[in-house]
């Protein structure tokens, strides 16, 4: 895998390491000069130093050869350009931006972007979350939030534990896909009984997601 | 131009200004937006249009300016990659008629006319222009 990362100081430097750690080629574009020598120094990356937006550096950093970018900058316009170049001109198969406005999500998948991310309104889900429920932890959200996929804790206190899945009057749109048991994964049926101290893994919808949490875990 | 049209302009600088003063002369609908209040220091006092203070690279800077049905959008800001996002909101999303960015770096203007995105280039404008002053 031949990975590009372009901007984002100390994301980039975490990033380089899980990656080259995954046995990942990768190449950092950054604009600070100050950033490529510690970065050189802290990564076995290979690092150019300038604007990922300009077809030259992205051409020396080996873009024709990059299975994805990553446009991690400050600047959404930056971040969409880097993409859509790398896409366009250099045949990129997936390209990724950070996005700061989180309206510009859907703007850039509009553009052409494979997938761009907020870091604001992930921030801004957890929060919501935590504060909605301490047992719930949401993993990811799928096709732009329709679907949500959640960790969810049964202990002793939880509704749910005892009853079986059949009567437990979860909406059509909810699917308990995976119980995780003293590190067992089995996938429940109607017939499979909840137990204290199990891990749920959940798909829900949004419309009916609170209410057959609170049928979870109270 | 016979037909007043609904004209949006992003970036009040020396060419942004010039532009939204000569359209709202002759008579044209025109929004300006820049992220600077100092910069509408250059509309002249008759200009009549409106001046929208805010970063039009945020979505909701462009859709609370009016920008839904304009006529023409012209992306003017110092940035390169601004016009060119710009161009393409306006265009892809926006779905305004006639588009045209500014475009400083002449390599990255060919990439996006060929994509289909109108563009202006100052240095090939004044290259040519020495040019034919030199024949």
């Amino acid at each position: 895998m031949r990975v590009i990362l372009i901007g984002g100081s100390n994301t980039v430097y975490f990033l380089a390491r899980q990656f080259t750690r995954r046995h990942y080629h990768v190449t950092i574009i950054n604009r600070d000069a100050g950033d490529c020598r510690d970065l050189a120094t802290q990564t076995s990356a290979t690092i150019v130093h300038g604007d990922g937006t300009d077809m030259s550096r992205l051409e020396e950093a080996g873009a024709r050869m990059a299975d994805i970018v990553l446009a991690l900058t400050s600047s959404d316009p930056d971040n969409l350009i880097a993409c859509q170049i790398a896409a366009r001109k250099f045949g990129v198969p997936r390209t990724i931006a950070k996005v700061n406005d989180p309206d510009n999500e859907a703007v850039f998948q509009r553009l052409g972007v494979s997938v761009a991310f907020s870091s604001t309104r992930v921030i801004g889900s957890i929060i919501d979350q935590e504060t909605d429920f301490e047992e719930v932890h949401e993993l990811m959200p799928i096709a732009h939030g329709k679907l949500h996929v959640s960790d969810v804790h049964l202990n002793h206190e939880s509704p749910s534990v005892g009853k079986y899945v059949r009567d437990l009057n979860l909406n059509e749109g909810t699917l308990i896909a995976a119980i995780i048991r003293n590190d067992v994964v089995t996938v429940p049926n109607g017939a499979t009984r909840l137990q204290s101290g199990d891990h749920l893994v959940v798909i829900t919808q949004p419309q009916t997601e609170t209410h057959d949490l609170k049928i979870l875990c109270g | 131009m016979a037909q007043t049209k609904r004209i949006v302009i992003v970036g009040c600088g020396r060419l942004g200004g010039a532009l939204a003063n000569q359209l709202s002369a002759e008579g044209h609908d025109v929004i300006v937006i820049d992220r600077k209040p100092q910069s509408f220091d250059k509309l002249n006092n008759d200009f009549s249009g409106y001046k929208i203070l805010g970063d039009a690279v945020e979505f909701h800077v462009l859709k609370e300016a009016g920008v839904e049905g304009a006529d023409c959008l012209f992306a003017t800001t110092t940035s390169d990659n601004t016009n060119l996002m710009l161009a393409q909101v306006a265009k892809v999303i926006f779905e305004i008629p006639q588009v045209v960015a500014r475009v400083f770096d002449p390599a990255r203007e060919s990439l996006y006319r060929e994509f289909g995105i109108e563009t202006i280039s100052p240095v090939q404008l004044s290259a040519k222009a020495f040019i034919q002053a030199s024949q």
